[in-house]
Parts: structure tokens; sequence; C-alpha cells
């Protein structure tokens, strides 16, 4: 393969910039499909006073008919001690494919949102929140 | 025995969408939190939740330590006929609980 074929096929696969596929996490629902960026929207405050509490939304681009709907939303914390925060889980019958909630965040770090749509595609965001005291090990 | 405040309109029309939102009242213990005597306070999180409309699913949740103490979610649904919404949740303690509201649907 030349090198300008290689460097092309990797663009074409996309690699989401947000998680790594084979994290035994993520690989645990992916099953090692490509997580691709886009389509999901994750709003979550860039600053947060404590990690006690930390307002989060996120949102799929997606019609939510029969044949193209969100199955499910899975939320992952890069520092916490328990990473796997929440899944929700959709389907056609969800008018709209969004879902709120709030987190605990112990310390600044990343959360990933990462959808499951009905075609088996995997696509994911993140959003960075700087937390001042961290809520879960300092006996909070 | 959890409480829960669930909060949606009274009234929909036919193929509206519906915003839910609950509050149940849980501490969602950690398990790294130390009571005052040093020793830890043991895990207890709910961990899975069901919302069923006219006995219908329409929302399903599995929730971790990661979900802040009194957990809050907000969801869509589609109006399709008057109807209970039925809320369902289960905590490490093995412990149910359970919330209902009625959703009135008018054509």
């Amino acid at each position: 393969m030349k090198r300008r074929e290689f460097m092309g096929s990797l663009t074409a696969l996309a690699v989401s910039p947000h998680i790594s596929t084979t994290d035994p996490l993520v690989y645990s629902f992916t099953k090692g499909r490509p997580v691709r960026p886009g389509r999901v929207k994750l709003e979550m405050p860039p600053l947060a006073e404590n990690g006690h509490s930390v307002a989060m939304t996120v949102r799929v681009d997606s019609p939510m008919t029969p044949s193209d709907h969100v199955r499910a939303v899975y939320l992952i914390a890069e520092k916490n001690p328990v990473r796997d925060m929440a899944v929700f889980y959709l389907g056609a019958h969800c008018p709209r494919a969004e879902v709120s909630s709030r987190l605990r965040l112990n310390g600044s770090q990343q959360v990933v949102a990462i959808a499951e749509l009905s075609d088996g595609s995997f696509w994911s965001d993140a959003a960075f929140v700087e937390v001042r005291e961290a809520a879960c090990t300092d006996g909070g | 025995m959890a409480l829960a405040r669930i909060d949606l309109p009274h009234e929909a029309r036919r193929g509206e969408l519906v915003e839910v939102r609950i509050v149940i009242q849980h501490p969602m213990e950690t398990g790294f939190r130390r009571a005052p005597q040093g020793e830890r306070v043991p895990r207890n999180a709910i961990h899975s939740l069901v919302c069923r409309y006219s006995g219908t699913e329409v929302f399903r949740a599995t929730l971790s330590t990661g979900i802040a103490a009194n957990p809050f979610l907000r969801f869509f649904l589609r109006a399709t006929q008057s109807g209970d919404l039925d809320f369902w949740w289960l905590d490490d303690d093995e412990v149910q609980g359970a919330a209902k509201t009625h959703l009135v649907v008018s054509s």
C-alpha cells in the first residue's frame, strides 16, 4: 500500500478523538466497532464550583424514526473511580433524543457521551469540566 | 422508602412532545465516603430505572454512583393516549422504589 492510500484510509475511519475504542469499558458495548465524532452534543458547564452535582444534557441529532433512531447513550467519566456513569436507553418511540441529568465529578475531567444508533454506528462528543472541589473521594 | 417528584404537563394534545422530569430522593452513596467514626459507608445507588407509559416502556436507564445524589432525569415522550406514567427503580440494597402520575391527553 502506498503511503498516500494508507493516510487516506486513516481519515476515512475518522476515529473519535474523545475515547479509545480499545478501552475495556468502551469495548464492552462497541465490541470494537469504530466510534466517530459528531451527531452527539454533550452540554456541560465549563466550570463547576463543586463536583457533587453538575448539570448535563446530551442531545443526539437523529430523526427518531423506526428506521433511524438512537438506541442508547453511554456516559463515561475520565477520572471518576466508577467510570461508567450512566446508560440511557431510548428507541423509536422516543420523540426526541435528549436526556438531562446531574452528574458527580471527582475533579476536573473530560466527560464523554457515546450514542449507539439503530444502524449500529457509534458517535461521540466530549465536554471538559473544571471542578473546583471534587466529589467522591474527599468525604463529600 | 424513597420519595420522588415527577414534573410533567397535566394535559397534552395527542402527538405532542411531552417533557418529563423526575427527582428521586436517594443518597446515591458512592461507597468511598466515611462516616464520622471512620467506617466506610457502603455503596448504595439506584442502578436501574424504568418508565412505562400506559404499560409500555418509554425510557430506561442504568445509573451508577456517577449520578449526583437525589438523581434527576429529564427526557421526552410522545403523548398518544391518556394513561399512567409509572416509574420503577432498584438500588444496590435491592430496595425498589416506584412513583406514578397520570397524563391526560386530549385529541
